[in-house]
């Protein structure tokens, strides 16, 4: 890894040289989403919209997996960490989301064996070492996680590992995209596509997107040069009139991606329609194991009875997931809803929409954030 | 039948001696009995040695002190895990985190105790390398660690060792530090960069995968500050208003805490707070932000503008403050909050940390 960040991507002067190049060539306003939960967080914690034009605005995207993990299967995982044989490990960052009732925090301290991995072969590792647990793994995420969620699956059977088992809840972004431009009140007009999900995927899927519904999509990175690059170059496209798509993360991306990863994505897992909190079913957006992987599947392993899931009356994360409102516009913002309490899931995750707000810049902005 | 008058063949005492358990604490450890009297004799006796100490009483009789001083006392428990880390390990750590809460407060420490909690099981030579560890750190602070006690719980309910330790020390009366005293154009030192205790745990920890040469910045800070207060001299009071060690929650949850304290806004520069290129690596890959990683051998300082050469000079003249840093300064603008200014020429909110740091997805 380049240790250098502070001093190359987040160079101040060629970071301002790109901010007047995009004030030059904006002559009206433009919403632009970023899909990436993490360039949200990257937008918010570098204050890059303050230093853009007020006619750039950005519509925050679906693209945080901590956030659109559906209630029903959060609830499973409660229900699945809680039983007595059972080690449940997850990324740090699913432990305070809520559930219906409660979070992976409080079943731990009920006595839950909830551990915290930072890779689904750290928890292999734990069910070879625990040959009389069941060891699941929380498997959420893009596209980024899928190959090593793959790998786990493909190591556990071949070295006959089998009380271990995945809670899947993959989601992919091609089809979220069309979901949102399939929208009527959509307002999204170009695509900054997240860099990390290109690094596994290439962007051949997109081409079709941005000729089908005549959007720019620039694959864009993290670091505050990226973005604004990415931006730059969305701009470029909106007020020329073309929509193509466009690699502005070529440091790490290419058309085709990583081959052999979507080969071992391909071999273990199937795509599925999926649930996504404060969205709804979008059809063909998420990959389930396929039917030969079935005992490594902890949704058929455990009998998890039927769950009523209730989510709080309050929270408008739905409309905040599809840039319809900003987090600041909800009443409980800051107010009822904080990372302490969270109602919703967008407050949960740094890169939540509302979390970054909350973090960064609940004073900055908007009259009512002051009284926050 | 054997002959009665034949005589018996004595092989010596039969009578079975007990263990010496001399390897590993048991539950008699703590028993207050001979099991707890031969620990203390040849663990703790053996490093910490004073005469205080050596009384031998239910309680220790302190000298007097100067009517101008008033009497500073703090307390802290420390349950670390791991108890070694690079740089350091939990008695190090107990002693310096206590050592730094008084000085802190602008007294000078004098005495700790310590109370220790052991888990059955620990090994002998561990704890006595942890007791030696605290008799170096509280000679190199120059404090006498003057009463203690010991307890011992089964196996299964303590993480091998705990140790409470807390703190006296003396303050002249005329001098006046606290969260709440932070004045509006005061400067803001930071002693030294962040994050290196916080980095240095995960990775001892071993779930990292991946390591670095980095060592947690453990160290009492009491020469240090005592120099800082010393320079900070002035006629009305001291340059110092307020002084604070940035532990759990790091340098943004104490910048917060005396924002609130003193109803004053704050702002930092980023390009001027310093932190190693590891940690700012090792926080990239984790989602973490080096201003919420823990400390514990940095104190900030909030100083009169007119004195923060001098104070800055004499951070810097000290082993361990030799990288402090002018980082930011303290402002009416909105008060109770901490606002950091990007070295991309932005501004934004930095918060007190909620609940435990929790690495991110990807």
């Amino acid at each position: 890894m380049d240790t250098k960040l502070r001093y190359g991507f987040r160079d101040t002067k060629l970071v301002q040289a790109k901010v007047r190049q995009i004030q030059k060539l904006v002559t009206r306003p433009w919403a632009i989403m970023e899909i990436c939960g993490g360039q949200t967080h990257s937008i918010k914690k570098f204050g890059l919209d303050q230093l853009l034009p007020p006619e750039i605005e950005f519509i925050h995207g679906p693209g945080c997996p901590v956030c659109v993990t559906s209630l029903e299967l959060i609830d499973k995982a409660l229900q699945i960490a809680a039983l007595p044989n059972v080690i449940f490990t997850s990324y740090g960052d699913m432990l305070r989301v809520p559930g219906s009732k409660g979070d992976l925090f409080s079943v731990k301290a009920n006595g839950g064996d909830v551990r915290v991995v930072y890779s689904p072969l750290d928890s292999l590792k734990i069910a070879q070492e625990n040959p009389r647990k069941e060891v699941v793994f929380f498997a959420i995420g893009f596209e980024t996680t899928a190959p090593a969620n793959a790998m786990s699956v493909l190591q556990a059977e071949a070295m006959g590992i089998n009380n271990f088992s995945l809670l899947v809840s993959h989601v992919c972004v091609p089809p979220a995209m069309r979901a949102i431009l399939n929208s009527p009140s959509n307002r999204v007009q170009g695509f900054l596509a997240a860099g990390h999900v290109c690094t596994v995927m290439g962007y051949w899927e997109y081409i079709p997107i941005a000729e089908e519904y005549r959007v720019p999509i620039v694959v864009t990175g993290f670091e505050p040069l990226d973005i604004l690059e990415g931006v730059y170059r969305v701009v470029r496209q909106l007020e020329g009139g073309t929509h193509e798509v466009e690699n502005a993360y070529s440091r790490l991306v290419t058309y085709e991606g990583n081959q052999a990863a979507q080969k071992v994505i391909q071999q273990v897992f199937e795509v599925c329609d999926r649930k996504w909190r404060g969205i709804g079913t979008i059809p063909k957006s998420g990959w389930k194991l396929r039917d030969v992987y079935l005992k490594f599947d902890a949704e058929h392993r455990f009998d998890t009875h039927s769950i009523e899931t209730q989510e709080s009356p309050l929270c408008i994360a739905g409309l905040v997931l599809q840039g319809l409102k900003k987090p600041y516009e909800c009443s409980a913002f800051g107010t009822l809803c904080t990372p302490q309490n969270p109602l919703g899931a967008t407050m949960v995750s740094s890169e939540g929409a509302c979390a970054a707000y909350y973090l960064y810049s609940r004073n900055l902005e908007s009259p009512k954030m002051n009284h926050v | 039948m054997s002959d009665e008058n034949q005589p018996i063949d004595f092989l010596g005492a039969y009578c079975p001696l007990p263990l010496t358990h001399s390897e590993q604490i048991v539950i008699g450890h703590g028993s207050g009995g001979r099991l707890s009297y031969d620990l203390i004799r040849s663990v703790f006796a053996t490093h910490l040695t004073n005469p205080l100490l050596e009384q031998g009483d239910d309680g220790v009789a302190l000298p007097p002190i100067d009517p101008e001083f008033e009497i500073v006392v703090s307390t802290d428990s420390h349950v670390i895990s791991p108890i070694f880390f690079p740089g350091g390990d939990i008695g190090k750590l107990a002693v310096c985190g206590t050592v730094n809460d008084i000085a802190v407060m602008g007294a000078k420490p004098l005495y700790l105790t310590a109370g220790f909690i052991l888990e059955e099981g620990l090994p002998v030579d561990v704890l006595e390398f942890i007791v030696s560890s605290m008799a170096k750190s509280a000679e190199e602070a120059g404090v006498a660690i003057v009463a203690g006690d010991t307890k011992v719980v089964e196996r299964g309910k303590g993480d091998g060792i705990f140790i409470n330790t807390s703190g006296v020390g003396i303050r002249p009366r005329s001098l006046h530090i606290s969260g709440r005293n932070a004045k509006v154009g005061d400067r803001i030192i930071l002693s030294g960069p962040l994050g290196e205790h916080g980095v240095a745990v995960l990775q001892a920890r071993g779930d990292l995968g991946f390591l670095s040469d980095l060592q947690s910045d453990v160290a009492p800070l009491n020469h240090l500050i005592a120099g800082a207060l010393e320079a900070g001299m002035q006629d009305r009071g001291n340059a110092i208003h307020t002084m604070r060690d940035p532990t759990r929650g790091g340098l943004a949850t104490t910048l917060n805490e005396i924002a609130r304290q003193s109803n004053v806004g704050i702002v930092i520069n980023e390009a001027e707070i310093p932190i190693q290129e590891t940690v700012i690596s090792v926080c990239e890959m984790l989602g973490f932000d080096p201003l919420y990683m823990a400390n514990e051998g940095k104190c900030v300082f909030i100083v009169d503008p007119e004195g923060t050469d001098r104070v800055l000079k004499a951070i810097r003249a000290d082993r361990y403050g030799s990288k402090a840093r002018v980082i930011g300064e303290v402002v009416s603008d909105h008060p109770q909050k901490v606002l950091l200014k990007t070295m991309i020429g932005s501004t934004r909110l930095v918060d007190m940390l909620s609940g435990e740091l929790l690495p991110r997805i990807c």
